[in-house]
């Protein structure tokens, strides 16, 4: 017990997720300074170096997210930190790694937009960028922290999902979580569970870098390890060649998908409170989840049936949670620091079995407990 | 590399019409004149015995079309 | 030079698909021999291509390529380099690629001074889009976006690497390709960030429109129009207008980046071990 409360460490949200990535083996860092993520690049300039691992600051967000990528490709675990706008520069690299299928983590601490907006203010008005923000049809996983030590283990998920389903994954944090303290205690590094990209299983006469196994991943061959082969963005064959036969193409978006949404039982999360009798159901998520959970219990108390459901995995979008609990649930109040981009997507799962509505803030304000409360009494 | 020059023949200038595209850099480049175009647009030997193995057209066929072959003895 | 080929190509994915003429398949030829020169092993050298035509050229050879994004091929290289610097690196662009659109990452890698050897393959004009103007179109030259001839300035890559922090240049011609490849020894064996620029021709959407004919005609004014470091030394500004100089442009020694990292990392090694006592 006096163990773990030495052990207890006052912490921020970015410095968390540092935390996180060096014990899920991040080697690789590359980035660009902005606000509020810097702290993330900061913490591994000092400690990356510390464990062996490698910190370069780029000269832009798009170089930063193809260094990683490069440096994923040569074997070493990555991660790249941004925000705002940076967010939007990494876009063309994603669809990269997202069809080149190359792990690493992009880490966004949404702050106010768009554009410049205000770098200082938490927003969540990159959730539809997050999951669309690259051209073309593709899967995407975002995870969304609320608390500092979520930061952590969500960090380190991230790495994990990376690495087993060869993709990148966004860690979509809030400015308020981002910078948020809170005292955390950090499992030691023995106890985190810590996944590796699969290994080819044949030698590199019969290596086909894009022919998957059955779980729809193709193993990885690192550069340098002796197996050759070809790399591009471009609609490849099983061998990595480019081409432009539509079934070869049609085959690889579908695989790409297939990959990520045949195991959404292991990729999908949710908290849930209060919500086996729900008739109100608050959805929130990041930063406004927390005011959400006051202002779910304050209801309880006044004797209302609300319940909470948070996102933790964003994307893809938990469908199925959501699907079930509108069985029951009149209504349902989306929280969020945008104009309604995840409630969009509670409309399309409720399909009109129950209402929706929003609390929406878009002024760099945190939504209150408050304001959940008024919109969780409107109606009901 | 270069020896038995004394020794070369036809063959050893092979031309892989496959893979020729035609673009007659190699006969704008042969010292010699030893080669030319053919009526499909290929690259053709018409003169052999002029070839002095400079491997200006092996080293500049855009294609890998060209080959001077080195005769083993 | 077959055998290279067999060793150093996918042979199974040749013919290549650029055009009659084009000079890219020369530099490919080029770049092929001067790493048996190098003697350096295929399993341990990376080739990083950026988009357009001359990038395709990675798709072709037997290494572990990595055929990248419009522009970002040395950013991607960075972290290729940085993550395993005992890999070796070429990296392959065009001359929009480079210049263009990867200016920024250009003069950046140039800057750092990683240990890679960045190829231009510098054909004067947008060759895979066909026939827009480049920051390398030379000036009143017809491009499709410049139907009444071009009015931007051009770079001088050479001038531009150099002052942008390159520790090693070079330039040559698809003509006179023997020399490219020498080039491209010395330029990986240097420590540092090496450019070699490779003038080529792209017949099809820059020649023709120029009135400078086909890619044998093209090939030949390179001959025409080469002039060596040397020459080039006693020649007045006005005498070198339009001229090519080829041959080392410029060398200079700088720490070179992924060892100067290693110095970090011991700096940090010692620096967390005496807090731990
Ligand atoms: C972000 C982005 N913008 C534009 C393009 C379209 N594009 C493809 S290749 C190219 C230019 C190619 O010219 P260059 O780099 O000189 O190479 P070349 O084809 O002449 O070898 C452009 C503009 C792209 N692929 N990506
Ligand atoms: S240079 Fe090569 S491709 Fe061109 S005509 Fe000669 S053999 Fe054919
Ligand atoms: S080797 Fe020289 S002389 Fe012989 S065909 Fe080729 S270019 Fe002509
Ligand atoms: S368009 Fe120009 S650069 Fe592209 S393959 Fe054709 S000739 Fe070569």
């Amino acid at each position: 017990m006096s163990q773990l409360v030495n052990m207890a460490r006052l912490m921020q949200g970015n410095e968390a997720v540092a935390e996180g990535a060096l014990a899920a083996g991040i080697r690789f860092f590359a980035g660009y300074p902005i606000t509020p993520s810097t702290e993330v690049a900061e913490i591994l300039a000092e400690r990356l170096p510390e464990v062996g691992g490698k910190f370069i600051q780029m000269e832009d967000e798009i170089a930063s997210m193809a260094a990683i990528i490069g440096a994923s490709l040569a074997g070493v675990k990555s991660l790249t930190a941004t925000s705002g706008p940076g967010f939007s520069l990494k876009q063309e690299n994603l669809g990269y790694a997202t069809m080149a299928e190359v792990p690493c983590v992009v880490v966004n601490v949404q702050r106010s937009g768009p554009s410049t907006g205000i770098p200082t203010a938490p927003a969540q008005g990159d959730v539809m960028q997050a999951r669309w923000g690259t051209h073309g049809d593709h899967p995407a996983i975002a995870l969304c922290p609320a608390s500092v030590a979520e930061c952590f283990d969500l960090t380190v998920r991230a790495v994990n999902f990376a690495e087993k389903y060869r993709t990148p994954v966004i860690l979509l944090m809030d400015e308020v979580i981002g910078h948020m303290r809170e005292r955390v205690v950090l499992p030691p590094a023995d106890q985190v569970m810590v996944v590796d990209r699969k290994k080819p299983a044949v030698g590199p006469d019969r290596y086909y870098a894009y022919r998957p196994d059955e779980d729809g991943v193709p193993p990885m061959a690192n550069f340098g390890e002796g197996y050759r082969y070809h790399v591009t963005g471009l609609v490849h064959d099983e061998a990595g060649n480019p081409s432009t036969n539509p079934k070869i193409a049609e085959q690889l978006i579908y695989r790409l998908h297939n990959k990520i949404d045949s195991r959404l039982d292991e990729i999908v999360a949710v908290e849930e409170m209060e919500t086996a009798d729900a008739e109100v159901v608050v959805v929130a998520y990041g930063g406004v989840a927390r005011s959400a959970r006051r202002a779910v219990k304050e209801a309880r108390q006044a004797g209302l049936p609300v319940g909470l459901i948070r996102p933790i995995t964003i994307w893809p979008f938990p469908e199925q949670a959501i699907h079930q609990l509108a069985d029951r649930a009149k209504r349902f109040v989306v929280a969020e620091m945008n104009l309604g981009q995840l409630r969009g997507e509670v409309e399309r799962v409720v399909k009109g079995r129950a209402m929706v509505t929003g609390v929406n803030r878009v002024d760099g304000e945190l939504v209150t407990p408050a304001e959940i409360l008024a919109a969780i009494k409107e109606v009901g | 590399m270069n020896k038995a020059l004394s020794s070369l023949g036809p063959s050893d200038i092979s031309i892989k019409s496959k893979w020729c595209k035609g673009c007659r850099i190699c006969v704008a480049i042969c010292p010699k004149k030893v080669l030319a175009m053919d009526a499909q647009h290929k690259a053709t030997v018409v003169n052999p015995e002029a070839c002095n193995r400079c491997r200006m057209c092996e080293t500049h066929c855009p294609d890998f079309a060209i080959e001077i072959g080195v005769k083993e003895t | 030079m077959q055998e290279h080929l067999e060793t150093y190509l996918r042979m199974e994915r040749l013919p290549h698909i650029w055009c009659p003429g084009c000079g890219n398949g020369i530099v490919l030829g080029s770049l092929v021999k001067a790493i048996h020169e190098l003697g350096y092993d295929q399993d341990k050298t990376v080739i990083v291509s950026g988009i357009g035509c001359s990038s395709r050229a990675a798709g072709y050879m037997d290494f572990n390529t990595l055929h990248t994004t419009h522009g970002r091929a040395l950013a991607f290289a960075t972290g290729v380099k940085l993550a395993k610097p005992e890999l070796k690196v070429f990296v392959l662009m065009g001359d929009g690629d480079a210049t263009a659109i990867g200016g920024n990452h250009f003069i950046h890698a140039a800057r750092r001074n990683m240990d890679m050897t960045a190829i231009i393959f510098n054909n004067n004009i947008y060759g895979m889009t066909g026939g827009q103007y480049s920051p390398l179109t030379p000036e009143d030259r017809r491009a499709t976006t410049a139907p009444y001839g071009t009015i931007e300035r051009n770079f001088d890559l050479a001038e531009l690497a150099k002052a942008a922090g390159a520790t090693y240049v070079a330039r040559s011609t698809t003509y006179h390709n023997s020399l490219l490849t020498r080039l491209m020894v010395a330029a990986a064996r240097h420590k540092g960030f090496s450019v070699v620029e490779a003038i080529t021709a792209c017949p099809v959407a820059y020649g023709r429109r120029n009135k400078l004919g086909d890619g044998a005609d093209m090939l030949l004014a390179q001959k025409e129009n080469a002039v060596t470091v040397k020459q080039a030394e006693s020649m007045g500004k006005d005498e070198l207008a339009g001229k090519i100089v080829i041959g080392e442009l410029y060398q200079a020694e700088a720490p070179e980046y992924t060892e100067l990292y290693q110095q970090i990392i011991q700096r940090a090694q010692a620096r967390a071990s005496k807090g731990c006592n």
